[in-house]
């Protein structure tokens, strides 16, 4: 099957039922995408399809055909990064970092449809995905930074 | 009884090796320093000064041997060499270098003493330093205890000024220049005309001359780096995907590794069935491990199928299947065979509680999982020669030693790739997985093979924080807490963690009274004794070990008494507080807090103050009873660490320890049935999410003359202080975690 990641066209030979997550981190080598419990309760595994965030230990490869997806990688990179993850830098919001990729491709599909989040829409919204090391804060903090930035923007 | 007979029945937590150690070595052997790792394999031209830095024409690399599990130890290791290097961040690469003596950690020997932190008598330092010459001997290099700073404020500046005042000398060889007319700034020498010579350059010089030995560390007044914010060197790979952790790393020519263990841990194989797993796409083979098999395939998804395809026969655990027998077993070991230690007795309880009312209650504090979001693995390969092994680890020779026994490889032949950690809470002082993995690698050498945990089998196989049961009996009188018996039972996690390791332990477990003991009230008769339950499910340090248990039970029944006194919480405290460093942190969080404020309806404040790892740590949380459940609103901390390094990761990492303490507090713990976890994913064993985060406001203090880690001090109070908090706000004492058992939570 093909697909579209990060703008770039893959011809993947895996399983219909494949995890989107697993074809991505073992199959493509795109490993910003992480695993944390593969059952949808910690967001790690966040990515975009569409530009709506999913979570992508939960989509079977055969229905991301034909879909734009894009990975933390596709969102920006060290050298031109996104205005969420500029935020990100700025509020030092990582510990371990691990579930930032999701809780950055999670916020980055909220600021998409709400430029002006308020607390209860990042509660909402947020709330799928655990951190661990309890960065939640930071998290918070960065989301409005990064809406700002957005908007000015 | 004087301070000796004291000291000999608490003994230590390393207690024999101590004592051998010192006699056997005499105090040459502990004064005599380690050989340089990076001087063994040093390129012509490129200069090492001491193990931690190494300068070459190229670049200059400085060693963080610290495991960075997201505390952000990498960044502050390398700025306090930085500090007095004068190099600045972007100037310099950092490696994790390799396992070695020369690492050994000078602090972690400081919990294990059977002092209070506070106690800085004459008997309690001279402990501490034979404790600390132990861990020397033993070439014990670790990260764990909060001990990365402490171990490595001195140290790590030292290692930069040596190295700056070498290079300085080999510039003034190489110009005529006096040394002291040179300067240092931005990884160059100045001389007096401006010109630069970079470090780089003078590499090769450098590595000529004996490093100066003879330096001045800079006064604080001095400092361009510490205590000022800075940008984590892995904040942008950790804000863009592009650092790599253990899972992520792909070796040329590796297999994917997934494992089914007896889930009744430590049970036996007695046999299985993997003929469909054999058939299944992308599965390469199925090998036997101890208690379990593992599956070989070409993609993690695949063997994490065809590991569910196994078809398995398990024994029983060695322990009791049910919780409630687990429960039973603590409940009665509340006698005098089991008494493991009396680890405080001021006054005279007794004649304190011999008549009138003496209030009594009991606390539970639950097994709880580690979780860590990055699953637990490693990749090892396995050559006739040498083994090479990929993962993050925080015991970092033990990890050598250890693989080398199933290989049969001497442990230098063990090659750690030590990776940035994604959250360990303290699974990662653990071996199982990397033993796993060298166990599989070892039946098919010469390929490398990546383990790698499925959150069920992370749950299923974690060794959680160990139960324990705490008993209080206290009296009050004229509005004043007098006295306060306290007994606390668990089993040990030390000999539990240890024996794992093969290092045995002999003493008491300082960590069954963690949190109950040493805390710097004066209460006019206080008694604390240990008492050791049987080994039960096997158990393993989370973060803050002992106290948070331990906390829970003293501060939650120090609060009742407090109540029954009809004293104020905070007023209370501050009155009985001895230690002067620790009554500042409790007014501290009470003028942050406001406390003694009005508040609506509905709300209560809980204030709770726990010592561990030598940080006095005060928290309060207020909280709201809404219809739907508790909300909790606001957290305010106050704990005093001597050195505040990075004041941004420093609040970082105490916000992240109160949401760590409040979550698990609220909603975690892991039961046994039938010999197995019941919890076998997050979704029952959560933790605080993002709706329920309050706002947290935190004040480091720098009181305390010595530095201290606080990577676990915010976590014990946080418990005792939600559930006061719970009680000033609806009159319901719980005295079980986790409270969403009794309260239900927004």
């Amino acid at each position: 099957m093909q697909l579209t990641v990060n703008g770039q066209v893959h011809e993947v030979d895996v399983e219909d039922d494949m995890p989107l997550l697993w074809v991505l981190r073992d199959e493509l080598g795109v490993t910003g995408v992480k695993y944390g419990c593969g059952v949808a309760q910690c967001g790690a595994c966040t990515v975009h399809l569409d530009g709506m965030a999913v979570r992508s230990c939960q989509i079977a490869a055969m229905s991301a055909e034909g879909a734009e997806i894009t990975t933390i990688e596709g969102l920006g990179t060290p050298g031109t990064l996104h205005a969420v993850q500029e935020a990100w830098i700025e509020h030092q919001v990582a510990q371990c970092g691990y579930c930032q990729s999701g809780q950055i491709m999670q916020a980055a599909s909220m600021l998409d449809f709400n430029a002006e989040p308020t607390d209860e829409d990042i509660d909402l919204v947020m709330s799928g995905n655990l951190c661990r090391c309890g960065t939640y804060p930071r998290i918070r903090a960065a989301i409005k930074t990064a809406a700002a930035k957005l908007r000015e923007a | 009884m004087g301070r000796a007979r004291t000291i000999a029945r608490r003994s230590f937590l390393i207690g024999s090796a101590a004592i051998m150690g010192g006699v056997a070595f005499g105090t040459y052997m502990v004064r005599r320093p380690y050989d340089n790792p990076l001087a063994a394999e040093l390129p012509d031209g490129a200069a090492t000064f001491n193990p931690w830095v190494l300068i070459d024409s190229e670049k200059i690399t400085l060693v963080t041997p610290h495991a960075d599990k997201g505390q952000g130890v990498a960044s502050a290791q390398a700025a306090l060499i930085a500090e007095e290097l004068d190099v600045e961040f972007g100037q310099f690469e950092i490696s994790f270098g390799d396992p070695s003596p020369a690492y050994w950690n000078t602090a972690m020997a400081e919990e294990g003493a059977p002092f209070m932190a506070t106690d800085e008598s004459f008997p309690a330092e001279t402990t501490r330093g034979i404790m600390g010459g132990v861990m020397k001997l033993l070439g014990l290099q670790g990260t764990g205890g909060s001990t990365a700073m402490p171990d490595s404020f001195d140290k790590l500046r030292r290692a930069g000024a040596v190295a700056r005042e070498t290079l300085k000398l080999a510039a003034s060889q190489r110009t005529g220049v006096p040394v002291d007319q040179l300067q240092t700034a931005n990884g160059a020498v100045q001389l007096p005309d401006g010109t630069e010579l970079k470090y780089t350059e003078l590499a090769a010089e450098a590595a000529e001359i004996q490093p100066v030995a003879d330096i001045e560390l800079r006064n604080p007044s001095q400092w361009r780096l510490i205590g000022k914010p800075m940008q984590r060197l892995d904040i942008v790979g950790k804000s863009t995907g592009t650092l790599d952790y253990t899972i992520d790393l792909d070796v040329e020519g590796m297999v994917i590794a997934a494992i089914k263990v007896n889930p009744h841990q430590g049970g036996k194989l007695n046999g299985y069935d993997a003929s469909a797993a054999l058939a299944m796409r992308g599965v390469r083979d199925v090998v036997e491990i101890t208690g379990g098999l593992a599956v070989i395939a070409d993609n993690t998804w695949r063997a994490f199928k065809a590991a569910d395809a196994l078809e398995l026969d398990w024994g029983p655990a060695p322990y009791p299947a049910e919780q409630a027998d687990h429960w039973e077993a603590v409940a009665a070991s509340f006698t005098p065979d089991r008494l493991d230690s009396e680890w405080r007795n001021d006054g005279d309880v007794d004649a304190a509680q011999a008549e009138g009312n003496v209030f009594a209650a009991e606390y539970r504090s639950p097994y709880v999982a580690h979780a860590p979001l990055e699953p637990l693995g490693a990749i090892v390969r396995v050559d006739d020669d040498m083994v090479e092994v990929w993962t993050g680890h925080q015991l970092q020779r033990q990890l050598q030693v250890l693989v080398a026994g199933i290989t049969g490889h001497r442990p230098e032949q063990v090659k750690l790739h030590n990776q940035f950690i994604g959250g360990s809470f303290g699974h990662r002082l653990e071996f199982e997985h990397v033993k796993q993995a060298t166990e599989i690698a070892n039946q098919m050498r010469g390929t490398p093979v990546k383990l790698v945990y499925s959150r069920e089998e992370d749950f299923a196989h974690d060794f959680p924080r160990h139960i324990s049961t705490a008993r209080g009996r206290g009296t009050v009188s004229d509005g004043k807490v007098v006295s306060i018996d306290l007994e606390g039972a668990a089993p040990s996690v030390i000999a539990s963690q240890m024996g794992r390791a093969n290092i045995p332990v002999p003493g008491p477990d300082s960590q069954i009274a963690a949190g109950a003991w040493n805390n710097p009230y004066d209460i006019p008769s206080f008694r604390m004794r240990a008492y050791r339950v049987p080994e039960l499910a096997p158990v393993s340090s989370w973060r803050a070990v002992g106290a948070p248990g331990g906390g829970f039970a003293f501060d939650c029944f120090l609060d009742e008494l407090i109540h029954q006194a009809g004293a104020d919480p905070m007023e209370e405290r501050i009155r009985l507080m001895s230690h002067d460093v620790s009554r500042k942190v409790l007014e501290t969080v009470a003028e942050m807090s406001d406390w003694g404020s009005e508040l609506a309806p509905g709300k209560g404040r809980g204030v709770a103050f726990v010592e561990s790892f030598g940080v006095p740590t005060a928290e309060v949380v207020e909280v709201t009873a809404t219809d739907r459940g508790i909300r909790i609103d606001k957290v305010w901390v106050a704990c005093d660490v001597g050195t505040v390094v990075d004041p941004v990761n420093f609040e970082n990492l105490v916000q992240g320890g109160v949401i760590f303490g409040l979550g698990h507090a609220m909603n975690c713990e892991i039961t046994y049935s039938d010999g197995m976890a019941e919890q076998t994913n997050y979704h029952a064993h959560e933790g605080m999410r993002m709706h329920q985060c309050p706002q947290i406001m935190v004040r480091g203090l720098e009181n305390g003359h010595k530095i201290r880690g606080v990577g676990e001090p915010p976590v014990p109070p946080a418990a005792p202080a939600l559930a006061n908090a719970i009680f000033a706000a609806t009159g319901q004492r719980i005295r079980e975690l986790p409270l969403w058992h009794h309260i239900d939570f927004v």
